[in-house]
């Protein structure tokens, strides 16, 4: 079954080779006009974007539990939460105990993070864990253990560097165009070579500039929205119970306080998305995650506990689209899911 | 001349193709190791809570002496076939799997030990470790799967057979046994 994550995983990485390209070709316009050396440009987009990404692979994890004030926990803390995220561990197959850290927060919300599945953390509200019970938690926990087994927490965070590298250049970019702009040309124009060139270049660089951002920030969300289905699918597959996760989101969804400590840059690390507006539209172009209703009624809709049995129910909730898994993944072996038993009436 | 070269450049490639298959089962095989240490550890652990738990419930579940030594025997005989084959040693956890799950049932009739804290830890532990030893087995089978696959299927059941690795056995719990309702005895 990771040969399937592997050809998700193949796809995005193209995603995010799109993404780089969005940030070679702003870089390349940026140099021709301000530095009259298109590899001026590369070089400095490349720099900064070598930079951040140095400082978010080393230091992210860190930071991010830092900003969402996370504390770590060890098993005597929560005997529960321990147990049930070493279960989730053995399920996927994942080498090393992930670190747990929670997160005093009424709201309800969990992430995780980490740049390799060796070293990665979980984190949950104290919220959450008030509310949920154990099939929920155990859901929940699958769910952000199946983002560290399937590196998403790395790959979402090179495509947030990414996307805030293209925003930054785009930014001062456009900005040193607009008000520079007509006294900047005059350093090019003594070049002679003619001003409708120079005005056309000019017109398609501003236009790309306004473009790139948008574009980025499109790319980062579908990425982010199609890694949350999957993981939704490895939790359905490790905890054998796509029930579980499903409640859990009922009540999650039903939530509404927002997570205090949650910003734009972190959103997509988050089970639901942090930010709850009233009345949002389902399949929201604008978000980093499927809404949640919708995944709930997938999770429903799955007839056993593969990743065949959620993109059947991906296709039957979206009225016969085009699968979330790739269709060579549909064809697996059969995996039952557990039926919550009714209770047994005992004798009296 | 271009002969020679096409020869050897045909040899070069099997044998690439070779070595890339034989490590490929060898990290399969690894898996499947790795994966029964994993089973093996939750057993263990479940073989030390038990002494524990009898210890805590004795007490309370003076009427239950038959679901207390169909537990204890279950443990002893799982503990004998502890370094037998796969197949033995799944049939004899899953006897312990059943006969501890009628003993969780029945501690619902003693409201006296369900308000224990050292019980309700106890509870935990071995709900968890019954999980665990789910999980562990479900790791497992899916690594066996995928390893017996790759001994043999067509190309690689070839290098398996020349390096001599062995289809791995499943750890089937017969799960008739275990998904049966729990049963009440009035003894």
């Amino acid at each position: 079954m990771w040969e399937q994550i592997r050809s998700n995983q193949i796809r995005s990485v193209i995603l995010v080779i799109g993404m780089g390209a969005l940030l070679v070709v702003l870089g390349y316009l940026l140099g021709l006009y301000f530095f009259d050396s298109a590899i001026g440009g590369l070089v400095i987009a490349l720099v900064i974007w070598a930079v951040m990404s140095l400082f978010g692979y080393f230091q992210g994890d860190s930071l991010l539990l830092a900003m969402s004030r996370a504390r770590k926990i060890c098993r005597d803390d929560h005997p529960r939460l321990y147990n049930i995220v070493e279960e989730m561990k053995i399920a996927s197959g994942l080498e090393n105990m992930p670190d747990i850290y929670i997160i005093d927060d009424p709201s309800l919300n969990a992430f995780a993070t980490g740049r390799d599945p060796k070293r990665a953390s979980v984190a949950i509200t104290s919220g959450l864990l008030e509310k949920l019970n154990r099939d929920e938690l155990q859901g929940v926990i699958a769910h952000e253990i199946s983002h560290i087994r399937n590196r998403d927490v790395l790959l979402m965070a090179m495509c947030s560097v990414l996307l805030g590298t293209i925003v930054i250049l785009a930014w001062y970019g456009s900005r040193f165009l607009f008000f520079g702009g007509m006294t900047g040309s005059r350093r090019s124009s003594g070049r002679g070579g003619g001003g409708m060139a120079q005005i056309i270049v000019l017109i398609a660089a501003l236009v790309f500039m306004i473009l790139a951002p948008i574009m980025a920030r499109l790319i980062y969300l579908a990425i982010s929205r199609k890694r949350e289905y999957l993981a939704d699918a490895s939790a359905a597959l490790y905890t054998r119970y796509p029930e579980g996760l499903a409640s859990a989101l009922e009540k999650l969804g039903a939530s509404t306080g927002q997570l205090k400590s949650a910003n734009q840059a972190t959103a997509p690390m988050y089970i639901v998305t942090p930010f709850r507006k009233e009345g949002m539209k389902a399949s929201d172009l604008s978000s980093t995650h499927p809404p949640v209703s919708e995944r709930i009624r997938i999770l429903r809709a799955m007839s056993g506990a593969s990743f065949g049995d959620y993109d059947r129910a991906y296709r039957q909730v979206h009225q016969g689209g085009k699968g979330i898994i790739p269709v060579a993944a549909a064809g697996t072996a059969p995996i039952e899911k557990v039926i919550p038993q009714e209770k047994v009436e005992k004798p009296d | 001349m271009i002969a020679v070269y096409i020869i050897i450049g045909v040899v070069v490639v099997i044998l690439i193709l070779f070595i890339m298959t034989y490590n490929g089962l060898v990290r399969r095989r690894n898996q499947v190791r790795n994966a029964w240490a994993q089973i093996d550890v939750q057993l263990k652990r479940r073989f030390d809570l038990i002494p524990n738990l009898m210890e805590t419930v004795k007490g309370y579940m003076k009427h239950e002496r038959a679901t207390l030594e169909a537990v204890t025997n279950a443990r002893n005989l799982a503990q004998q076939v502890a370094s037998a084959g796969v197949g033995e040693r799944a049939k004899a956890e899953g006897e312990l799997s059943s006969a501890l799950s009628r003993l969780l049932a029945v501690v619902e009739n003693y409201p006296d030990l369900k308000a224990n804290q050292n019980f309700l830890a106890l509870q935990e532990e071995l709900t968890s470790t019954e999980n665990k030893i789910g999980f562990s087995r479900q790791y497992y089978n899916d690594s066996v799967l995928r390893y017996n696959n790759q001994t043999q299927m067509f190309p690689s059941n070839i290098v398996a057979g020349m390096t001599g690795f062995k289809a791995s056995e499943f750890f089937e719990v017969t799960l008739a046994a275990e998904r049966e309702a729990p049963k009440v005895s009035f003894t």
